[in-house]
């Protein structure tokens, strides 16, 4: 059933890690446009479904599909064209620790081969501003940064191609409340000038309520609620509750006023 | 008169003639990377030849898909600021506010003049770091020796009995084998010497000598450092890189003594004990050789062999092992503490650490054989 209003797919989706299962018939569709935000408890597998997304794990069982096609068995080419398309921030940042700052940003661009050094250096100072990075930094070598430097230099290489599709695993996890705020602007704004799909995991409520679309909540092998925030929040499973109406998520529910 | 540059249907480029006379350019389609694609260069060059003329009307209202890139593509050609005529989408206007904020690249600082000079010192300054490094690095595991003497319950046996079973026991196959092959060779090539002259009986004495006082030793020691130095170092450089040092620091255990300590007494107790393994494989294989080639008998060889051979040169290469052993590991310990945490400086640190330890086996190695150049040889 291949649906053809799905940028991702992923179908019948088991995983495990040798006994351990995390995963158990995990079914979702991305659609083009849309912020999907994964949530749930730490170890209940939001890393270990992004990255079988992006084809870094096989799954046990089932099918991934991203922009329609299968993510193995593709040519050369068209899986470079895809992978150029994607954009992902690790949740650890992964930055080349053998490159500066600016060559980290740059290595994706180089790589295109089309682009000359001089429009490269322009286009690494812009994203180096969007994510408010000074331009004193961009020679720095990552060991010499703070870690919600290291998060926000692993953004803007995430963004250098102005991919159509984010992965951002815990985004805003060690950056103060005012960049996690920075950050929901910018993925607003970046919105209105692209069609952007984004997926999503955090644990930051604030930022779960001004960017998502849909939400998905992962707990017990499965997904159990997916929808709008106002449809998850509506349903009745305790982590659910847990999550959104313990103290914190009444705080940041109150914030939007209407979603409840 | 439209004229269509565009090859690619997703990127509009057209100039149409006004009403009253004037020019516009009209830009539409998609201005994103991904549709760029090759057509980078040829379209800014394009874009720098409209943008020579003031008077154009620049008309991007038809830009459905506008990022960093196209924007910045247009902003190169239009020399860092706004055309005098343009019309653009309200939310494409923030895009280039965005430009007109962003810093522009710090110069890269040029090459000084001495930089002949600079490099030298820097040389001689890595040297001297080195030896202090080393010293230090010396100094402190003598005094945990030392402070181990007096409190024996602290003494890190698991890490001792584990580094025995990777650089020691794990040692043996390849030890064995490349030791067996130079055995074989240097018999067939010393027995066919040795037949022209009639002297065949000397074949013993070639063997004995050679291999248990140099050989063995050399080949062992150079084995290991390849083997155990590299793996030393990389996994203290790995520590680094995952910041488990900083861990054990503020766990408060010392470096010296949960690290490196264990890494040379092990080395100090393998080796010599390698050594021996290898010399005797080699001896075998020799032994094999002389049996095929010239016919002496295995019982003969070995009743013969401790005659020609004083047990002296058994001591000597028992003790060159140890000495080894020792430098190996503490030098690949020193390289892999001074890894910086990014993965260049791990392989270049590896790298070094190897070359070092051998370089500083076969310094010890002429060393040994001026120092007891009286001992074991008749
Ligand atoms: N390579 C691996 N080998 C074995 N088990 C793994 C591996 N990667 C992940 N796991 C297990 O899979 C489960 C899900 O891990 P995952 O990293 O996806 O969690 P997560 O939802 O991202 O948690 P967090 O919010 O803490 O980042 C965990 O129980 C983890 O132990
Ligand atoms: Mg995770």
């Amino acid at each position: 059933m291949t649906n053809e209003e799905c940028i991702i797919e992923v179908e019948g989706l088991h995983t495990r890690f040798g006994s351990h299962v995390v995963h158990e018939d995990i079914n979702l569709c991305v659609r083009p446009g849309e912020v999907l935000v994964l949530v749930g408890g730490s170890g209940s597998g939001k890393t270990a479904l992004m990255r079988q997304m992006l084809g870094l794990e096989m799954p046990a069982q089932g099918e991934v599909r991203i922009f329609g096609e299968p993510l193995y068995g593709h040519d050369r080419k068209k899986l470079q064209y895809m992978r150029n398309r994607c954009g992902v921030l690790f949740q650890k940042g992964a930055l080349f620790s053998a490159l500066s700052v600016y060559d980290n940003i740059a290595l994706p661009m180089r790589e295109l081969r089309t682009l000359d050094e001089g429009l490269i250096r322009d286009l690494v100072m812009l994203k180096l501003k969007m994510v408010d990075i000074e331009p004193k930094h961009a020679s720095k070598m990552p060991a010499e940064l703070s870690g919600g430097m290291v998060k926000r230099i692993a953004l803007a290489r995430a963004m250098a191609l102005d991919p159509e599709l984010l992965f951002l695993d815990e985004p805003t996890a060690g950056l103060d409340p005012e960049l996690s705020e920075g950050f929901v602007k910018l993925i607003q704004t970046m919105r209105t000038e692209l069609t952007l799909t984004i997926v999503m995991a955090t644990h930051d409520l604030d930022t779960l309520v001004a960017l998502s679309d849909r939400v998905a909540v992962l707990a017990e092998q499965h997904i159990v609620a997916l929808g709008s925030l106002r449809e998850v929040v509506g349903t009745s499973h305790p982590f659910v509750a847990n999550f959104f109406r313990g103290e914190r998520g009444k705080k940041a529910l109150g914030n939007t006023g209407d979603v409840l | 008169m439209p004229e269509n540059l565009g090859g690619n249907s997703s990127i509009v480029l057209r100039r149409v003639t006004n009403d009253d006379g004037t020019f516009r350019l009209v830009l539409a389609g998609s201005y994103t990377l991904a549709a760029l694609g090759q057509r980078v260069q040829t379209l800014s060059t394009d874009l720098v030849a409209y943008a020579t003329d003031p008077e154009l009307r620049w008309d991007l209202t038809g830009i459905e898909q506008l990022d960093d890139a196209g924007a910045v593509l247009l902003w190169r050609a239009w020399g860092s600021r706004r055309p005098t005529h343009l019309v653009l989408r309200p939310e494409h206007e923030r895009l280039f506010d965005r430009m007109k904020e962003a810093p522009s690249a710090p110069a890269p600082t040029p090459r000084g003049l001495l930089w002949p000079i600079t490099i030298l010192g820097k040389a001689v300054f890595l040297l001297w770091e080195h030896s202090t490094g080393l010293l230090i690095l010396i100094g402190q595991v003598l005094l945990d020796a030392k402070y181990l003497i007096s409190h024996p319950a602290r003494i890190p046996w698991r890490e001792i009995s584990a580094n025995l079973y990777r650089t020691g026991a794990q040692a043996l196959g390849i030890t064995a084998l490349v030791g067996f092959l130079i055995g074989v060779v240097l018999s067939f090539l010393s027995s066919r010497q040795l037949q022209t002259f009639g002297a065949d009986i000397f074949i013993i004495n070639i063997l004995g000598i050679s291999i248990i006082r140099e050989l063995g030793p050399m080949l062992a020691a150079i084995l290991v450092a390849g083997r155990s130095g590299s793996s030393m170092t990389a996994q203290l450089g790995v520590m680094r890189v995952t910041e488990e040092l900083d861990a054990l620091t503020v766990m408060g255990i010392p470096h010296s003594l949960r690290l490196v300590l264990p890494k040379i007494m092990a080395l100090g107790i393998a080796m010599p004990l390698v050594v021996l393994w290898t010399s005797a494989v080699a001896l075998v294989g020799g032994m094999v050789v002389a049996e095929i080639q010239l016919g002496l008998s295995y019982q003969f060889f070995l009743n013969k062999l401790p005659d020609v051979v004083p047990v002296a040169n058994l001591w000597l290469a028992l003790g060159k092992g140890a000495v080894c052993g020792m430098v190996i590991a503490l030098i690949s310990c020193h390289f892999g503490l001074r890894i910086k945490s990014n993965t260049e400086s791990l392989g270049e640190g590896t790298t070094n650490s190897v070359v070092t330890a051998i370089t500083v086996v076969i310094i010890i190695d002429a060393i040994f054989a001026i120092v007891f150049s009286n001992v074991g040889l008749k």
